[in-house]
């Protein structure tokens, strides 16, 4: 796949945002993922030609970061918490529900290619648990039967909305160009907070 | 009864509390205004004053590490800030990220202009793409309102899925495009740290503390926090509880009190162990709920702070499950670099799942406390000695427990009944 020239000017701005070229590698694998939906062969070996890097060396970046796909996955990543927390809260029976429902195992994808799963490490949201990200984006609160009408919405075209998170799912290559760190014009939807994030804030304000 | 303290969150709860707009209106970038009109070095010795020591594990005094930046050596200075939060039960920086990052956008600032710095990098984990958006877009904010550009830039580098990145100078190298591995110290990042450049790392909500420090001098911040533990920080409660969430308070609050405010241990159930400050920290049981928690009060008491994320379990919960799988998330991480935690951390996988499925033997344990004893201190970073801290813990508090798995020949726990939907759906 040839990239256009648009594509080869927004990396372009991504290494001069550094003083050292080749600290630009990891928002270009995610850029480069952004494309093509994993970080494919042809976009290592554009990665090492823009930073004069061999191959092996940004080959060796990306396999070492498990959110660098080397190959597809679906169009809404969904990923279970089943770090100890998450896990015992609901979180393995959650994986493990999604996993028979879908017909897939960890690291799969349905053959639509809607939906793919993976069991993921603790997110930093525990006060939520059981937790379960799509396209890394917060679904707070599930249980078997809520994490399977999201995997259900998605493979029907209409995802519901992460509860905090834009207004609605974007898409796997979407979000991967926003950790690429280019602006979506989404930060401004959604809560700035969660009921748990204010509790403490609440309960200060009754006195406590 | 310690009072609740909200500074990092007192304007979380307005919709908007994430806008330039919000932030100004509450007195934002006025405190990194006072700061730039000050000597650097005066900057410095006012939060070293403050007593504020870094939340993002290790307790070091902020003011001390920004002194350690040698001055006037002609060469490039940074900072990084580490908002790669992924300690297991750590989620604090995240929601503060999300309701509020511009407070860590004038944190940069001001420690920017402390340790003559011009360019400050935001190392975010790359699991959160919603906080992401917030902090680029707060960044293109204060550009547009002339608070960055003007001899300090800001630039966020987004990760991409490694727990090592949190150690310091893993995150330095995986900054510098590399894999994300730790470096040997000496030297340390404030001598020879982002490419080679004198360095600070400071946590989030440590550089999101420093504007109201600025903004209401030393003494203020000094009057909250005990003797040795000034301030006041977030506390994570998350678990087998009636209400979780995210309590700002003074330095040295405990458990017990966390507990009151939040409804109590999940109605029906009994507190059996919980971790003061993340799975790297050694659990405490219910002989521990009215332990300071502030850094001396519960290192005293056998564990580390950390970052204040008070993971609770109920009597539901098998321990040797839960230990198990923190075990398994060590293994995943190691960065492979050191062979003891490389084959220590595999090694304790399966003796540990050996137990869980009740076939191992008691002598087990002993290998495990051996195994545990040559990874900690001798491994390259912290995430060694972390992994053994949830099985020697566990080890000395329950040993009866990993005893019941082998005479039970399996687990004698009903994994259903440790669910927040038990009976429901499950």
């Amino acid at each position: 796949m040839a990239y256009t020239p648009e594509q080869l000017q927004v990396m372009d701005s991504m290494i001069k945002r550094y003083p050292r070229s080749r600290s630009a590698i990891m928002p270009l694998l995610h850029y480069v993922q952004s494309i093509a939906g994993y970080v494919t062969n042809e976009g290592i070996e554009l990665i090492a030609k823009l930073l004069t890097l061999e191959t092996a060396e940004v080959s060796a970046v990306a396999t070492f970061y498990t959110q660098y796909k080397r190959k597809p996955v679906g169009e809404y990543h969904v990923g279970v918490c089943t770090n100890t927390l998450c896990a015992v809260m609901g979180g393995d029976a959650i994986f493990a529900a999604l996993k028979d429902h879908l017909g897939v195992e960890n690291d799969g994808v349905t053959a639509d290619g809607k939906v793919s799963l993976e069991h993921i490490e603790c997110n930093a949201a525990c006060d939520y648990a059981p937790v379960v990200m799509a396209n890394w984006e917060f679904y707070d609160n599930q249980d078997v039967s809520s994490a399977k009408e999201l995997v259900d919405s998605m493979r029907k075209g209409t995802p519901k909305p992460p509860t905090r998170g834009p207004n609605s799912l974007v898409t796997w290559k979407e979000a991967s160009a926003v950790l690429a760190g280019i602006n979506d014009g989404k930060a401004g939807e959604g809560l700035q907070a969660g009921g748990p994030t204010l509790l403490g804030l609440n309960l200060s304000k009754e006195g406590k | 009864m310690t009072k609740l303290a909200p500074v990092l969150s007192a304007h979380w709860d307005e919709k908007d509390s994430f806008t330039i707009e919000a932030y100004t209106r509450h007195g934002g970038y006025k405190a990194s205004a006072k700061a730039l009109a000050m000597d650097p070095d005066a900057v410095i010795q006012l939060v070293k004053d403050s007593g504020l020591r870094g939340r993002g594990g290790a307790g070091f005094p902020t003011g001390m590490k920004w002194g350690f930046i040698p001055q006037g050596d002609e060469k490039d200075h940074y900072l990084v800030v580490n908002a790669d939060e992924s300690e297991p039960g750590t989620c604090k920086d995240t929601p503060l990220l999300m309701a509020n990052p511009h407070v860590l956008i004038e944190g940069c600032i001001i420690a920017c202009h402390a340790i003559r710095a011009k360019h400050a990098f935001i190392y975010i984990r790359g699991e959160v793409t919603h906080v992401v958006r917030r902090v680029n877009q707060a960044i293109e904010d204060a550009y547009k309102a002339g608070h960055l550009g003007k001899g300090i830039d800001v630039v966020l580098h987004v990760g991409a899925g490694a727990y090592i990145c949190g150690e310091e100078t893993a995150l330095l190298d995986s900054l510098e495009g590399f894999r994300g591995q730790p470096r040997l110290r000496p030297p340390f990042p404030a001598i020879a740290g982002l490419y080679a450049r004198p360095t600070v790392v400071n946590n989030v909500e440590s550089i999101a503390s420093v504007p109201a420090i600025i903004a209401n001098g030393a003494e203020w911040y000094q009057g909250m926090g005990t003797e040795k533990s000034k301030g006041t920080t977030l506390y994570s409660l998350s678990g087998h509880v009636n209400n979780p969430g995210q309590f700002e308070a003074p330095l040295g609050i405990t458990l017990r009190e966390i507990l009151d405010l939040a409804g109590g241990v999940r109605t029906g159930h009994k507190l059996k162990f919980w971790t003061p400050g993340g799975s790297s920290t050694p659990l405490f049981t219910d002989e521990h709920l009215d332990v300071p928690l502030d850094y001396e009060g519960v290192s005293a008491a056998g564990s580390m702070l950390g970052t204040k994320a008070l993971q609770i379990f109920d009597e539901t919960t098998c321990v040797v499950r839960a230990v198990l799988r923190w075990t398994e998330f060590y293994k995943h991480e190691s960065c492979g670099k050191c062979t003891p935690c490389r084959e220590g951390t595999w090694w304790l996988v399966q003796i540990l799942r050996d137990l869980e499925n009740g076939v191992g033997t008691e002598a087990d344990l002993a290998k495990l406390l051996d195994l545990c004893d040559n990874i900690m201190g001798r491994s390259f970073c912290a995430l060694g000695d972390g992994a053994t801290s949830p099985i020697t813990s566990s080890i000395k508090y329950f040993r009866g427990e990993y005893l019941a798995h082998l005479t039970n020949g399996g687990c004698p726990f009903d994994p259903v009944k440790s669910t927040l939907f038990s009976g429901v759906n499950a």
